[in-house]
C-alpha cells in the first residue's frame, strides 16, 4: 500500500467581512500574484477593480448571438414566404414589402439567440459546469456560500511559495489558513 | 424601530452644520446578518413543511390529475367537448390562455425592469415572482395546444414545411404568438436558472452527503463564488435583464395582435398593445401579492419581505389599474368618436343591452374601482384589505379577457349568427385544474428551492458594501425613515431559527 499522491492546489484564507476582503484583495494584487481568486457569497461591489480584473467581454458574444438570431429569423421568413413558396394569404403580398410582417419573429429570435448565447458563453467563461474542484476538499470552504469570504492563492502562481504565501495571507488578517490539496 | 438604537449615539463632529438627510428605509429589517438570511431561507427547504402545505398540495395534485383526464377526454373525443360554437370560436380556452400569460408578466417585470432601474427592493420578491411566471406560462401554453383540436398535428406550428411543402404563414399574428410565447418561456427559464445557481450552491454546501447533495450539486454546476466567476455572472445577469425587458413588453403586445389585427369590431383597436401590457402587469402583481402575503406569514419572512414591498406593489397595482381604467374609457370614447357604427354597436352590446353586461361591470368594478382604495396608506398597510383587493383584481383580469373575447364574438356582424356562449364541464374543470397545477408547482418550488434569492438579498445588506462604515450612518444629520405600522407588529419572534435537517458546517 502506497500513500495516495496529492497535488497542492493553493492556500486558502478566510475573512469575515467585505471590508476586510476588499482591502486584502488590493494587497494581493499589489503583491503581484496572478493565479488567485476571491470567493464570496455575493458579488462584492468594486471587487473587479480591487483585483485588477478588466470588464468581462461577454457582451460582445451576446451581440454576435443576437445578430445571428436576427439574420436567422429574417432568412427563415423571407426565404419561405417570398422565395421558396410565395403564398398570398388574406391578400397580403409575398414580396419585398412583406418584411414589416416579419418584424415580430425577427425580434423574438434576436432575444432568444442572445439569451442562450449569454447563458452558454457565461458558463464557458466561468469554466462551469464542473463536477469537482480541489477547493471542495476543504471543509471550511463551504462557508463561502453562507457568510465568509475567502482568498485562494494557487500553487501554480509563479510567485507562490509554501512559506511566504502563508505568512503573507496571515499578515493580511486571514483566519483559518489552510493548504488545499487534491488527490491526483 | 430599526433606527431607534442610533439615536443615543453621540453626534458626529460635522453633524449640526449639515442639512438633515432622510435615511433610506432598510431593505432587511432588524439588522439581520448574512447567516441569518441563509438559515432563514434554507430552513424553509430543509425543515419539514407545515401541515397546511400537505393540505393544499394533495387536492392540487388531484385537480391536476383530473385536468389531465379532461385533456385525454378532449383528445379522444374532439374539441367539441368544449363550449366554443359558431360565432364564439374562442371561448374560455383563449380567455384562460391570455389570463395566465398575463399573470406571468409581473415576474419578468420585477426581475428585469426593476433590476435595470436599480429598484433594490425587488431582491426579496424576484425569485418567487419568476417562478410564478414560469408556472403561469406553463398553464397558459396548455390551452392553445389543446385548442388546435388535433394535438398530434401541433407540430404544424413549428417552422418546418408540411407534406405539401407549404410553410407556415409568418404573416399571421397567431404564428408570431407561438414564437413570442415560446421565447418568453425559454428566456424566463434561463434567467431564473442563472439566478438560482449561487443559491443552489448554498443549499448544496449545507446538505449531508447523499442524494440531495448530489442533486443540488449537479444543478449548482460546481459554483464556487469566485470573483472571476461573479464578474461574468453579473454581466450575464444584467444582459438577460436587458433582454427580458423588451421581451416582456413584446409578448403581451403580440398576444394583443391576435385580436387587434382582426377586423372584428371591439377587437380592431390600436390601444390594445399598451392596454394589454398594463393589464398583464396589473394582474401579475396582484397574483404575486396573493401568493407572497401568505408565504411571508407562514414561513416568517417578515424581515425580508417587508411592508415596504407590499406598499410598493400596491402602488404599482394602483397605477396600472388606473391605466387599465383609462384604456377602458378611451376604448369607449373612440368607439363613439371614430364614427364606425359597427365599433360603436359592439360597445353598446358590451355595456348597455348585451347578454354579458354583468361581466363588463364586474370587470370594471374589480379592475378600476377596487384598487382605488390604495390611494390611502392605511389600506396599503392592512394586509386583509390588500388581499381582498388582489382577489378582486385576479377575478377582474379574468373577466376582462372574457368580456373582450366572448361578448364581442357573441354579437357578430350578422344578427342571424348571434348565439350565446356557455362553458361545458370539461372546460370548467380544465380551468380549475390549471389553478391546481399552478399552486402545486408553486408549493413544490417552496419545498425544494430557495424562495428568496439568498445571494442577492445578502448583497443589499448595508454591510455588504465594502466601503460601509458603521459610524457614518450614525451621524445625527440622518433622520430615520418612518416605520410602517405593519412592521412594528410583525417582528418575528427572536433570531432563533430551527436547526436545519442537514448538519450545517460549523
Amino acid at each position: 500500500m502506497s500513500t495516495p499522491l496529492k497535488r497542492v492546489h493553493g492556500y486558502l484564507a478566510e475573512f469575515s467581512s467585505t471590508q476586510e476582503i476588499f482591502h486584502a484583495a488590493e494587497k494581493v494584487r499589489e503583491a503581484g500574484y496572478s493565479s488567485w481568486d476571491v470567493h464570496s457569497p455575493f458579488p462584492v461591489h468594486g471587487m473587479d477593480d480591487a483585483m485588477g480584473l478588466p470588464r468581462s467581454i461577454l457582451p460582445r458574444f451576446v451581440l454576435v448571438g443576437g445578430i445571428i438570431g436576427l439574420i436567422t429569423a429574417f432568412l427563415l421568413q423571407y426565404l419561405t414566404q417570398v422565395v421558396i413558396y410565395p403564398t398570398v394569404v388574406q391578400a397580403k403580398p409575398a414580396n419585398i414589402y412583406t418584411i414589416p410582417a416579419f418584424f415580430p419573429v425577427m425580434f423574438e429570435l434576436t432575444i432568444l439567440f442572445s439569451a442562450f448565447t449569454a447563458l452558454f458563453t457565461c458558463l464557458i467563461m466561468m469554466k462551469l459546469p464542473r463536477l469537482h474542484h480541489p477547493l471542495f476538499n476543504s471543509r471550511n470552504f463551504t462557508k463561502f456560500s453562507d457568510d465568509k469570504f475567502f482568498i485562494c492563492i494557487e500553487a501554480r502562481d509563479p510567485k507562490f511559495s509554501p512559506e511566504k504565501t502563508k505568512a503573507f495571507l496571515a499578515g493580511l488578517g486571514g483566519a483559518n489558513i489552510e493548504l488545499v490539496e487534491d488527490e491526483l | 424601530m430599526a433606527e431607534a438604537a442610533h439615536d443615543s449615539h453621540p453626534p458626529h463632529a460635522d453633524g449640526p452644520s449639515r442639512a438633515k438627510v432622510l435615511l433610506r428605509e432598510p431593505l432587511v429589517l432588524n439588522h439581520r446578518s448574512y447567516s441569518w438570511v441563509t438559515n432563514r431561507i434554507c430552513g424553509i427547504v430543509e425543515n419539514p413543511q407545515p401541515k397546511g402545505w400537505w393540505l393544499i398540495v394533495i387536492p392540487c395534485f388531484l385537480l391536476t390529475c383530473f385536468m389531465a383526464f379532461c385533456f385525454a377526454y378532449l383528445v379522444a373525443t374532439g374539441v367539441g367537448v368544449w363550449g366554443p360554437n359558431h360565432p364564439v370560436a374562442w371561448g374560455w380556452d383563449i380567455t384562460n390562455f391570455v389570463f395566465w400569460i398575463g399573470i406571468g408578466h409581473a415576474g419578468t417585470l420585477i426581475s428585469a425592469i426593476l433590476y435595470l432601474t436599480r429598484q433594490k427592493w425587488r431582491t426579496a420578491v424576484n425569485r418567487a415572482a419568476e417562478a410564478m411566471t414560469i408556472f403561469a406560462v406553463m398553464c397558459a401554453g396548455l390551452f392553445p395546444a389543446l385548442h388546435v383540436g388535433r394535438v398530434w398535428m401541433a407540430w404544424f406550428l413549428a417552422p418546418v414545411p408540411n407534406s405539401n411543402a407549404i410553410w407556415q404563414n409568418f404573416k399571421s399574428p397567431l404564428l408570431w404568438d407561438v414564437f413570442a410565447v415560446s421565447t418568453y418561456f425559454s428566456v424566463s427559464v434561463v434567467f431564473w436558472f442563472l439566478g438560482l445557481v449561487p443559491d443552489l450552491a448554498t443549499l448544496r454546501d449545507r446538505c449531508q452527503p447523499g442524494l440531495r447533495k448530489m442533486a443540488y450539486g449537479l444543478f449548482a454546476l460546481g459554483w464556487r463564488g469566485g470573483n472571476r466567476q461573479w464578474r461574468h455572472y453579473e454581466i450575464a445577469y444584467g444582459l438577460l435583464a436587458a433582454l427580458s425587458t423588451p421581451l416582456v413588453l413584446s409578448v403581451h403586445t403580440v398576444v394583443s395582435f391576435d385580436f387587434a389585427t382582426s377586423v372584428v369590431p371591439g377587437w380592431h383597436t390600436t390601444i390594445f398593445p399598451p392596454y394589454f401590457v398594463a393589464g398583464a402587469i396589473f394582474g401579475g402583481f396582484a397574483m404575486v401579492l396573493t401568493l407572497m402575503i401568505p408565504v411571508r406569514k407562514i414561513y416568517g419572512l417578515q424581515d425580508l419581505f417587508t411592508m415596504k414591498h407590499i406598499d410598493n406593489m400596491a402602488k404599482i397595482i394602483l397605477l396600472t389599474g388606473t391605466i387599465v381604467g383609462y384604456a377602458y374609457l378611451m376604448e369607449l370614447f373612440i368607439a363613439w368618436y371614430s364614427g364606425s357604427i359597427f365599433e360603436f354597436d359592439a360597445f353598446k352590446w358590451r355595456i348597455l343591452f348585451g347578454p354579458y353586461t354583468w361581466a363588463y361591470f364586474a370587470m370594471f368594478f374589480c379592475n378600476v374601482i377596487a384598487p382605488q382604495v390604495f390611494w390611502w396608506k392605511k389600506c396599503r398597510e392592512n394586509l386583509i384589505v390588500v388581499m381582498v383587493v388582489c382577489m378582486f383584481v385576479n377575478a377582474g383580469m379574468w373577466y376582462e379577457r372574457f368580456v373582450i373575447i366572448c361578448t364581442t364574438l357573441a354579437r357578430d356582424f350578422l344578427p342571424g349568427q348571434w348565439d350565446m356562449y356557455s362553458p361545458t364541464w370539461v372546460e370548467i374543470w380544465t380551468f380549475i385544474g390549471t389553478f391546481g397545477m399552478f399552486l402545486m408547482l408553486f408549493l413544490l418550488f417552496l419545498r425544494f428551492l430557495p424562495v428568496i434569492a439568498i445571494a442577492e438579498i445578502k448583497g443589499v445588506l448595508p454591510e455588504a458594501d465594502p466601503h460601509y462604515d458603521p459610524a457614518s450612518t450614525r451621524r445625527d444629520n440622518l433622520v430615520a425613515a418612518p416605520v410602517y405600522e405593519g412592521d412594528r407588529h410583525e417582528v418575528p419572534p427572536g433570531t432563533s431559527v430551527p436547526a436545519p435537517r442537514g448538519a450545517a458546517p460549523a
